[in-house]
């Protein structure tokens, strides 16, 4: 009888780690709707940039020429990997892990190195001999990223992509906000810039996670700049607002994630608490009859 | 054709502008650029200026930096790396960065350093114009 305290001690315990999971279950939420703002508000310029782009390309076709568009072999592939800093939030960082280790498993005869946004991803593959070239860490954990740092590690992608003729692909893979409890794993081809073809529906292979665009309708614009000119300007901002969406999305869905499983350990909580509770009652009960049944007995044999 | 133009200014981080407006001059990379309902598609880049806009009579002004605009069918649309309204330019923070921008070219004779000063500067420069000029944000 003696665990009567015991049992107290562990409710006790358990109400403290719900008091947890439900304050980061609001935390979560609060940041969950200004991720959730952002993404939204970056739309508009990520869709018109897509159509211009879309725009100026079929007009450019084959004889266009830039770095960040052409392709070229099919050896050395770098892999741009967004994942949280922090734990806690259910299987956001395992799935999107997997995904990557997949991908890679897909790839295996090429030459792969990575670039990691994110502890977590960081951490992993770190364990795992992959070659990191580059680490972006403290970029989605704060919950917000602007679109400085974005543009950043934009930078360093497209120099790296430039500079280094030997790297043939980037890709990115990060975790789409579907809704609070829904993510899907985007894998993207980021550079070269897939060329769209005329007709939309066939256009850049692989970038399924994008966006509808209108359908294509040509427009014979006036170019104040050559089209040439523009569009070796537009590329790399396209690569940034890009790499953007991707940290946008990735950061609205992590609290999202974490929305969830912090929600759902709330319940755990409260669930072990209540059979916790009515174990300790059952105990005390118990102790009370059995007090009862010895003083009734004592007081019986006292009386004979 | 429509006596008025859809005018928006978007940047990567948000939508500064929705709105039907009457005229609009944007700072083109090869000079102003006057638009006025019924012009042609275009596509242009932009340098750091001011946008201004009317609608109904009065006459609106803003910051903008970088990007390009797309004008097509009465719609114009914006896309820079930074759009500002007058009352949003922190006066004293612009003005840091005018000192430091004047400072850093200065120091730097050429090459990237030198030209990321010199857009700063002029960033700068138009900011504190526009935030002097306008008197929604005087108070402050």
């Amino acid at each position: 009888m003696a665990n009567l305290l015991d049992i107290r001690r562990r409710i006790k315990s358990v109400k403290n780690t719900q008091q947890i999971t439900k304050a980061m279950k609001m935390v979560s939420a609060a940041k969950l709707k200004r991720a959730q703002d952002r993404v939204v508000a970056a739309r508009p310029f990520a869709n018109k940039m897509t159509e211009v782009l879309t725009e100026l390309a079929a007009r450019e076709r084959e004889d266009f020429h830039h770095p960040l568009l052409d392709s070229r072999g099919d050896e050395r592939y770098l892999v741009i990997l967004v994942t949280a800093d922090k734990g806690l939030c259910g299987a956001f960082n395992t799935n999107i892990i997997k995904a990557a280790q997949v991908f890679l498993r897909q790839h295996e005869g090429k030459q792969l190195e990575m670039l990691v946004a994110g502890r977590k991803g960081r951490d992993f593959f770190r364990r795992r001999n992959m070659t990191i070239s580059g680490e972006y860490i403290g970029l989605t954990g704060s919950g917000r990223v602007e679109y400085e740092e974005a543009v950043n590690v934009a930078h360093a992608v497209i120099k790296r992509f430039s500079e280094d003729k030997e790297l043939d692909k980037v890709f990115i893979i990060y975790n789409e906000f579907k809704s609070v409890i829904q993510q899907r794993v985007v894998v993207e081809q980021l550079l070269p810039v897939a060329r769209v073809e005329e007709n939309a529906d066939s256009a850049a292979p692989g970038r399924e996670g994008a966006q509808g665009v209108q359908p294509l309708t040509l427009v014979d614009y006036i170019y104040e700049q050559s089209p040439e000119d523009i569009f070796s300007r537009l590329l790399p901002r396209f690569v940034e607002t890009q790499i953007y969406r991707a940290l946008l999305e990735s950061i609205a869905s992590e609290q999202g994630a974490r929305m969830t499983a912090m929600d759902a350990a709330s319940k755990n909580a409260g669930e072990l608490i209540n059979t916790l509770t009515l174990n300790m009652n059952r105990i005390r009960q118990a102790r009370i009859t059995t007090e009862i049944i010895e003083i009734v007995s004592g007081s019986a044999a006292a009386a004979r | 054709m429509a006596d008025r133009i859809q005018l928006e200014i978007i940047t990567p981080e948000r939508r500064v502008l929705s709105e039907a407006v009457d005229a609009v001059t944007v700072p083109g990379l090869n000079g102003e650029l006057g638009i006025l309902p019924g012009h042609t598609p275009l596509i242009s880049q932009l340098r750091t200026g001011v946008l201004s806009y009317t609608q109904g009579g009065t006459a609106r002004r803003l910051h903008v930096s970088g990007g390009f605009v797309e004008v097509s069918e009465d719609r114009v649309s914006v896309l820079a790396d930074i759009a500002e309204q007058p009352d949003e330019i922190d006066v004293a923070s612009a003005r840091q960065e005018r000192e430091r921008a004047e400072r850093e070219l200065g120091a730097s004779a050429n090459g990237i350093e030198f030209e990321a000063a010199q857009e700063r500067l002029e960033r700068s420069q138009v900011r504190l114009q526009l935030a002097a000029e306008s008197p929604s944000a005087a108070p402050r």
